[in-house]
């Protein structure tokens, strides 16, 4: 579904990306994790071209990500992205939140969109928000929403951008509890975070990345058991502790 | 000592009024015409294509740089001739109108792409990429996300400039415009009375612009509780 080949970015002469070559596979779950500043979300915001890279190649179901040729736009609108800041439009209700992509991108009509908003709202228990705005939601509830957002469009993959980072502590669960109900229904999912618990609970594989480097890929189980980097172990060592 | 006639301030109502239609509809139509062609400045200066952005920068301190006054005069002089050579509109036609409401308009648009501009760039780029990510294009992102945002902060600040222009229109003096201002110092002229008829103008000016501001605040403390 995913496919990374030797992907290299820099930012002037700064290397954030070296050489990343990985794979996500129909219906796997991949953690993508590693100390900050390590180039995960960067990685991640190349797979749908938020983040330009130059060079190697990406391609998402078949398509080729860097090519100039492709319809990015068109390739966005069918794989869903969560923010670490949920980033919804807080000039717009909750409903208009949900429908207004549908509407504008895929060509829905607005009353179809609406009930497959509404839907989707009440699958992340906040079906009567609908009319709110996002201020009025807590950081949880906002998270929610976005992740609904992204699905109305019927993604073939979605992926998190450390999903529950700008949360407080008792909000993350509610945020998890959504992503792990989404992965046993066999969503293709490629997620930075640092919730290692979810990576247990959840993933198939673990990629870990260190300085713009992806270090280990491998999974879940042979991970957390036995990394075969020194970094890796000291990085579970640090996170595990607590 | 001078001695004060206000006399024929009333009989001259009609004439002011008149004006001041002229000059509101030189501040709205420049207002309007600014704030599109502004918003079109600013997102060229904020474009990755390079010489979209060297054309928007050169634009804006060019007319940054140059006293109001004078573009209005060369409008007033130039366009007419320009009009005349290159689409044969007969030669005495009356473009002062035009070419007055073509010269604020260009003119502001350089200090509106500057607070639009700013109010672009006041928006979160996590929204410009959240719309991206749901395929929005960059006409879409712009429209329904990131201008909505720009245009609700900066509403003061436009307006506050709406002010400006209005009192700057009594410059189309310069090319014989009956505006309000112009009107008040013709019918002054002509009844020996152009220090009261001045004085008036200048109170009526100052009526509308500070109340027009006070509202500006008022709007403003608002639009900061919500």
């Amino acid at each position: 579904m995913i496919s990374i080949n030797n992907v290299n970015k820099h930012y002037g002469a700064f290397q954030v990306l070296t050489d990343c070559t990985t794979h996500v596979n129909k219906g796997e779950v991949v953690v993508v994790c590693g100390p900050s500043g390590s180039g995960k979300s960067t990685l991640i915001k190349c797979v749908n071209g938020l983040e330009p890279f130059q060079s190697g190649g990406i391609t998402v179901n078949g398509v080729a990500v860097g090519d100039p040729k492709t319809n990015l736009s068109k390739l966005r609108s069918h794989v869903g992205m969560v923010f670490q800041n949920f980033e919804l439009f807080p000039h717009m209700s909750i409903a208009k939140n949900l429908s207004i992509a549908q509407t504008k991108v895929l060509g829905r009509d607005l009353a179809e969109a609406e009930v497959k908003g509404l839907q989707l709202l009440d699958r992340v228990g906040l079906k009567a928000h609908a009319h709110k705005f996002p201020g009025q939601l807590s950081g949880g509830q906002q998270q929610r929403v976005a992740i609904a957002r992204a699905l109305a469009m019927d993604p073939i993959c979605m992926l998190f951008d450390e999903p529950t980072s700008a949360l407080d502590p008792e909000m993350i669960n509610e945020v998890l509890d959504v992503m792990t109900e989404l992965a046993q229904e066999g969503m293709t999912m490629m997620c930075v975070t640092h919730e290692m618990g979810f990576a247990k609970r959840v993933a198939h594989r673990v990629v870990f990345m260190d300085h713009g480097r992806i270090v280990e890929d491998d999974s879940k189980e042979a991970f957390f058991d036995s990394p075969r980097s020194e970094r890796a172990h000291q990085f579970l060592a640090k996170i595990l502790q607590h | 000592m001078y001695e004060f006639d206000w006399s024929s301030i009333p009989g001259a109502l009609p004439f002011l009024a008149k004006g001041m239609l002229v000059s509101l509809e030189i501040m709205v139509a420049a207002v309007v015409i600014g704030i599109v062609w502004g918003t079109l400045l600013a997102m060229m200066r904020l474009s990755s294509i390079k010489p979209l952005s060297w054309f928007a920068a050169g634009y804006v301190n060019t007319f940054r740089a140059i006293p109001l006054v004078m573009v209005l005069l060369w409008f007033f002089l130039i366009v007419p001739h320009l009009l005349e050579q290159l689409l044969g509109v007969p030669r005495g036609t009356d473009m002062r109108l035009g070419s007055a409401i073509a010269g604020f308009a260009l003119f502001e648009a350089a200090y509106y792409s500057e607070i639009i501009r700013a109010g672009i760039q006041s928006v979160s780029k996590g929204q410009m990429a959240a719309a991206s990510a749901l395929g929005m294009n960059y006409w879409q992102s712009m429209r329904l996300v990131v201008l909505p945002q720009a245009f609700r902060n900066m509403v003061p600040l436009l307006l506050t400039q709406g002010i400006i222009l209005f009192q700057d229109t009594s410059l189309v003096y310069v090319s014989a415009l009956a505006d309000f201002f112009g009107t008040a110092s013709k019918v002054g002229d002509r009844d020996g009375r152009l220090v009261e008829m001045l004085l008036f103008a200048g109170a009526v000016y100052f009526v509308l612009c500070f109340s027009a501001s006070q509202l500006v605040r008022f709007y403003q403390k608002r639009l900061k509780t919500a």
